[in-house]
């Protein structure tokens, strides 16, 4: 029988969560790592048992860890990140040069062709790829040097690049996202890179519809459809259907606009789940109601899912990462909160459970789907 | 007992809570070191013996202690002085822990 297998990382470690297809009883393994930051872990497409997880802590920096054995063992693998060549500088907060800094690993994706191949989003803003496993990291170095990596600049979480999309029937293509910076897009397997902007405003920005710039919080893509992208930006709910080369709005009927996940139904290529935030100053959900809002209609038109969610006096945020779908028949939907909430849907949306309410806050879900 | 070329020292290092478990020792690890005795030495064998703890106590590419961390031996901090200077005779001979301390701060 098919089973899931939640990979969870919150501020204080990571967490595992398994359940048969039923997903009505879950077991909720760890802490791992306990005490440390875990930003995200992920499980190759091609091994579900190769899982790699990013570990790190403001007092001894990066490190990885990579499990062979679906997270019952772990072993911690390279974690030296240096830029290529002359680091060079970003745009700082007030706008001077700075200096690209190493701080941490935001994302890790695995390859959707070989489990020894990994790759790494990381801040200050750059891509790295590993080949062997995780035990060596090399940048490449095309998407900051491609010439618009001076105008670059942080987001209020720090300029880090969190999305990491390939596409599975072209793996020379992959699509990435800097906040805040925008989103970029290679055709030669990372050598070179174009921002991919164009459509987005920000009118935050001296020029609203500059090259770069936009703060870009997380972009989904459906696998059946490599050319068709969605994308959370701060504000704005947006959609490609080229790739990239142009966007256009679909946020319709939601309540606010401003949030931070994005994902695509893993079996309906149209359908779409947002989480609505307030604002960018007020980090958590609109009346203090947590609803889901999926279009069934690729944007525009959105219906509020909250059977099982808090509709009273709740304040949490649901953080980038923080929402996967798996892919059994009747597609699960699960996202956690800064609350520490890990809710799941085993029903497209229509129905939400707490799996666990307490845990430290939560950073990132992955959702694998075992046989 | 300190700065004799070519004799191997064993040293004891204290390492931090979180540094013990992604090292997988216990509190306390003794490192045969290379004479002289420094901050510098023994970091270097404690990092070839536990190749995971690179990048976690020094930084990568410029070497320089990470900002929340600090050095203590024999109740001194050695946190900023030169990591080439040889370390007090008692670390050198076994007798005293090098520290390794996190800063306690955050939450």
């Amino acid at each position: 029988m098919s089973s899931v297998r939640l990979l969870v990382g919150t501020r204080k470690g990571a967490f595992i969560l398994t359940s048969d297809g039923k997903r009505e009883r879950w077991e909720v393994g760890g802490p791992f790592f306990a005490g440390w930051e875990m930003y995200h872990l992920k499980g190759s497409p091609v091994d579900p048992n190769r899982l790699y997880a990013s570990q790190t802590s403001g007092w001894f920096g990066q490190t990885v860890q990579r499990s062979d054995d679906g997270g019952a063992t772990w072993t911690p693998v390279g974690n030296k990140f240096a830029y290529d060549g002359v680091a060079g500088t970003h745009q700082w907060y007030d706008g001077t040069a700075h200096p690209w800094e190493f701080k941490r690993v935001w994302h890790l994706e695995p390859s959707v062709a070989d489990p020894d191949v990994v790759f790494a989003g990381v801040e200050d803003a750059a891509l790295f790829r590993s080949s062997d496993g995780g035990a060596n990291w090399e940048e490449l170095a095309g998407l900051r040097g491609h010439g618009t990596g001076p105008r670059w600049q942080p987001g209020a979480g720090g300029m880090c690049l969190h999305t990491i999309i390939q596409d599975p029937a072209n793996l020379e293509r992959m699509y990435i996202a800097i906040s805040a910076a925008g989103a970029f897009r290679t055709d030669d397997g990372g050598r070179n890179w174009k921002p991919i902007n164009k459509g987005l405003v920000s009118n935050f920005m001296p020029d609203p519809t500059a090259e770069v710039g936009h703060c870009v919080h997380h972009v989904a893509m459906h696998r059946s459809r490599p050319e068709v992208l969605f994308m959370q930006k701060h504000w704005d709910v947006m959609r490609s259907d080229d790739g990239g080369e142009s966007w256009q709005e679909v946020s319709g009927n939601l309540p606010t606009d401003f949030g931070f996940v994005i994902d695509v139904h893993a079996h309906q290529p149209e359908t779409l789940y947002v989480v609505p935030i307030k604002s960018d100053s007020e980090h958590f959900p609109p009346e203090g109601k947590l609803r889901v809002y999926r279009s069934r209609t690729g944007g525009n038109e959105w219906e509020p899912l909250s059977n099982g969610l808090p509709q009273k006096d709740c304040y949490v945020n649901v953080l980038r990462d923080a929402m996967s779908v798996d892919s059994l028949d009747e597609c699960g939907v699960y996202f956690g909160t800064t609350g520490g909430q890990v809710y799941a849907s085993p029903d497209s949306g229509d129905h939400w459970t707490p799996i666990v309410r307490d845990l430290p806050a939560v950073l990132s879900v992955e959702a694998q789907t075992l046989a | 007992m300190k700065g004799e070329g070519g004799a191997v020292r064993a040293v004891q290092v204290i390492l931090p809570y979180h540094l013990r478990n992604l090292a997988g020792v216990g509190a306390e690890v003794t490192l045969e070191v290379d004479a002289p005795v420094t901050v510098r030495s023994v970091l270097d064998a404690l990092e070839a013996r536990y190749p995971m703890l690179r990048g976690t106590i020094r930084e990568y590419g410029t070497g320089q202690r990470r900002a929340f961390l600090r050095f203590f031996a024999c109740e001194q901090d050695l946190s900023h002085l030169s990591p080439d200077l040889p370390l007090p005779d008692a670390v050198a001979a076994g007798r005293e822990p090098l520290l390794i301390i996190g800063a306690i701060a955050g939450g």
